[in-house]
């Protein structure tokens, strides 16, 4: 059988053993007094039998198909004679496609040496044994442990007990996933810039202040060593993710203050989805806006002021970037303080407005204290949703790796320059595409480190008052 | 003179315990003539019995209607509170009482579907006319709530909190007299000196109640406005707070709702019964809990519903 069919019979004989188990269970009720009488409800009876029906089988149907390919192949090749060996330099891969592309293709195959025509035929043969001896094993498991429960149901089998806890392991699983695969990723990346910190110091990395990561081709071209300073890429990312932030706290504040304190509901009613729209459009447009839009206008702006003659301005700038990723995190700072802002109790408002305050006093003394913890939680998280933002400063603030705190120079970021790193044909063993790992980790433990606060201080202020 | 009040109030309460179970037998025979549930009787109510009005007036109330929306939640009430005296509300729950308390310190603003009619006067002025300002108002009529809420900053700051508002003081100096006067007054100063500057929610609930009542007694108000203040606390707590209650009666007029009929009985000099929104009757509380005037108030304080 072939696999999806093999899993949809597994699927099918699971929904047959439920019947068949619940049934069961119903029946031997009866003999016993009722369905009260039993341990669990029927539907957990039928729920296990068609749990453990389906789980064992699936497990050996899984198992199987993982190792079935790699068994094979080292049969068939355990049986090649050695010359076959050297007629491809010792390449097993090669040897052992070019077995499969002749079992596959019997036309093309003509040409093959004969100990190639005679591994096809047996790899062939190979393949079916193993599917049918899948097959068989499967169903015979599916149908031996179905009947095994099936013959033990009985009043006192703690069929809800089992199937729960079947059910957590589930979820247990499912929720591992997520961790496991940033694990993963963490490692992998960590395992990429050690290679890198092999061939280019920590220290040069860290604190260096130019970053031209071009690597000679040839050992006679000039510049044959880049430089892997981080430092103006530092520096990019901060001052972008700063201008971001001076435009979109307050203004995010403000607008969270308004909403929730000031605005009727009607007018809540309309601004807030048109801020969830603002949240929803894809960063490439609010690039596109600042690159063509928003950094031409401040080019204009500060040379229609002379500002040139003190500063050097670019038609790509940091202040373009800045600007317009303000505006794209506003959404996220005003509906996280509007919901740390809504948890302040009433009470509190009473209180202050008791006491004769008006309401611009309970807010600035009361409200905002009180929900400041969660206020610094939500901008932290948006800081580091701005130093992560790659697509807009990829577009409005250039590709240069300038030092400058200029906001009207161009710079780059850590994220772009990733973007850049491994845009192309590379090989991946240059200290060029192995420094992307390593800003990838800069960046991970930066964005990290800040998102760790940020839960923390979200957390001590919901303690505060749950 | 204060003190002599609460004494002569100490063996008030045991009398009420006497004269109820006295009465019960008599109320019921009421009752089953009426052959009215009191739903009913409470609904035809036009008039309070008993003395509402008083003759050195704090506050006035002359037909107070409020509606949250479409339903009506205050019917009608005529209720007068004289100065430097204590009034209790007492009542089923949901029959208005913080309604009503929530109106005299305009509180029910912040409720948007919340409509106030009639009017209520504060030493003669109209405190729902439009033109008044409610935060010099809420200055003199203060607020006491159910829960403890201090702000979530310092003991300090939390008394010193209103009198900054108000500016009613210029000096650092003067401003720590306001807050040790006000936590004395409160009971709460020698609990609490060692520590102005610990974070006021760190307090236990007794304590935070105390807290709040030096706050709102910071601001120097005239009125008091006490919604079931001890409903939060333990026993010992509630003792404090009674005592304390006692004590601010002799400068602060206060209004205080209770569901603790005894508390009532402690601290109070006239009484006020709501039943369903509609102002029953109000008399001298000795009155009210042992010879009460109306057939309601006495199965409310009979304890036969509520
Ligand atoms: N914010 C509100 N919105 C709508 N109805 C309210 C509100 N507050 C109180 N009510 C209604 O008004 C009535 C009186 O409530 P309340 O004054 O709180 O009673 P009490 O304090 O005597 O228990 C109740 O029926 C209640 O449902
Ligand atoms: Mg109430």
């Amino acid at each position: 059988m072939e696999s999806s069919v093999l899993v949809i019979a597994i699927f099918v004989l699971g929904i047959i053993a439920f019947v068949v188990g619940r049934s069961r269970s119903v029946a031997i009720s009866q003999n016993v007094g009722g369905i009260r009488f039993l341990n669990s409800l029927p539907f957990y009876y039928g729920a296990l039998t068609a749990l453990w029906c389906a789980i064992p089988s699936f497990l050996v149907f899984a198992v199987w198909s993982l190792f079935d390919d790699a068994i094979i192949r080292s049969a068939i090749i355990a049986t090649l004679p050695a010359e076959a060996a050297e007629s491809v330099g010792g390449n097993l891969n090669l040897l052992f496609n070019q077995i499969y592309n002749v079992s596959v293709d019997a036309a093309g195959s003509e040409s093959a040496p004969d100990y190639m025509v005679a591994a096809a035929q047996h790899l062939h043969s190979m393949q079916s044994i193993s599917r049918w001896a899948l097959t068989g094993l499967v169903l015979a498991c599916a149908l031996g442990t179905s009947i095994v429960v099936w013959s033990r149901i009985n009043p006192q089998l703690k069929a809800r007990y089992q199937v729960e806890r079947v059910f957590r392991s589930f979820l247990f699983l499912c929720s591992s996933l997520a961790i496991l695969t940033t694990i993963g990723i963490v490692v992998s990346v960590l395992f990429e810039s050690i290679r890198f910190f092999a061939m280019v110091s920590p220290i040069d990395f860290l604190f260096g202040l130019e970053w031209s990561p071009q690597m000679a081709i040839r050992a006679d071209q000039e510049g044959s060593s880049g430089s892997f300073g981080a430092i103006p890429l530092f520096t990019g990312t901060l001052l972008i993710a700063l201008i971001a932030l001076i435009i979109a706290v307050p203004c995010g504040l403000m607008t969270a203050i308004f909403l929730s304190e000031y605005a009727s509901s009607r007018i809540r009613d309309i601004i807030k989805p048109m801020l969830e729209v603002l949240a929803g459009i894809p960063t490439v447009v609010y690039g596109f806006f600042a690159a063509l839009t928003v950094a031409p206008f401040i080019r204009d702006m500060g040379l229609s002021i002379g500002l040139d003659q003190w500063l050097p301005i670019s038609s790509e700038s940091a202040l373009a970037a800045g600007l317009v990723m303000g505006v794209m995190i506003i959404p996220f700072v005003s509906s996280l303080s509007d919901d740390v802002i809504n948890a302040v109790p009433q009470s509190l408002r009473d209180g202050a407005l008791g006491l004769g305050s008006t309401r611009s006093e309970v807010i600035k003394q009361v409200v905002i204290p009180a929900a400041l913890p969660g206020i610094v939680g939500g901008v932290l998280l948006a800081a580091s949703r701005a130093i992560g933002e790659t697509m807009i400063v990829v577009m409005a603030a250039g590709l240069a790796a300038n030092l400058t705190l200029n906001p009207l120079d161009s710079v780059t970021t850590v994220t772009v320059q990733i973007v850049t790193l491994l845009v192309g044909d590379q090989e991946f063993d240059s200290p060029k595409t192995l420094a992307a790992f390593a800003l990838g980790l800069m960046l991970f433990l930066v964005t990290l480190s800040l998102n760790y606060f940020a839960l923390h201080i979200v957390k001590k202020y919901r303690e505060q008052y749950d | 003179m204060q003190d002599t009040v609460i004494e002569s109030k100490a063996p008030t309460a045991k009398t009420v315990q006497v004269e109820r179970t006295k009465k019960t037998t008599k109320t019921e025979s009421n009752a089953m003539n009426a052959k009215r549930s009191p739903t009913e009787i409470a609904e035809s109510i036009t008039e309070t019995v008993g003395k509402p009005l008083a003759q050195n007036a704090k506050l006035a109330m002359r037909n107070v209607n409020v509606h949250y929306d479409q339903k009506q939640a205050v019917f009608d009430v005529n209720l007068d509170i004289a100065e430097n005296q204590v009034v209790a509300l007492i009542g089923p729950s949901g029959c208005g009482k913080s309604t009503f308390l929530r109106c005299l310190n305009r509180m029910n603003d912040t409720i948007d579907i919340c409509r106030v009619e009639g009017s209520i006067q504060l030493d003669g002025m109209d405190i729902y006319d439009s033109k008044l300002d409610v935060v010099p108002l809420r200055a003199r009529v203060g607020m006491v709530f159910q829960k403890p809420n201090p702000f979530p900053k310092s003991i300090y700051d939390n008394v010193a909190y209103g009198p900054r508002i108000h500016g009613l003081v210029n000096r650092r100096a003067d401003l720590d007299d306001v807050v040790e006067s006000s936590l004395r007054k409160a009971g709460l100063w020698e609990e609490v000196k060692d520590r102005l500057e610990s974070p006021g929610t760190g307090l236990s609930g007794g304590q935070q109640q105390r807290l709040c009542i030096a706050r709102t007694i910071a601001v120097s108000p005239e009125v008091i406005l006490m919604d079931e203040p001890c409903s939060a606390l333990d026993p010992i707590a509630t003792a404090k707070i009674e005592e304390l209650i006692a004590e601010l009666s002799q400068n602060f007029t206060i209004a205080i709702v209770t569901h603790s009929m005894q508390q009532a009985a402690r601290v109070s000099n006239r009484t006020a019964y709501f039943h369903l929104g509609r102002l029953v009757e109000v008399n001298e509380t000795e009155k009210v809990f042992t010879n009460p005037d109306h057939e309601l108030t006495e199965a409310y304080i009979t304890g036969r519903f509520g």
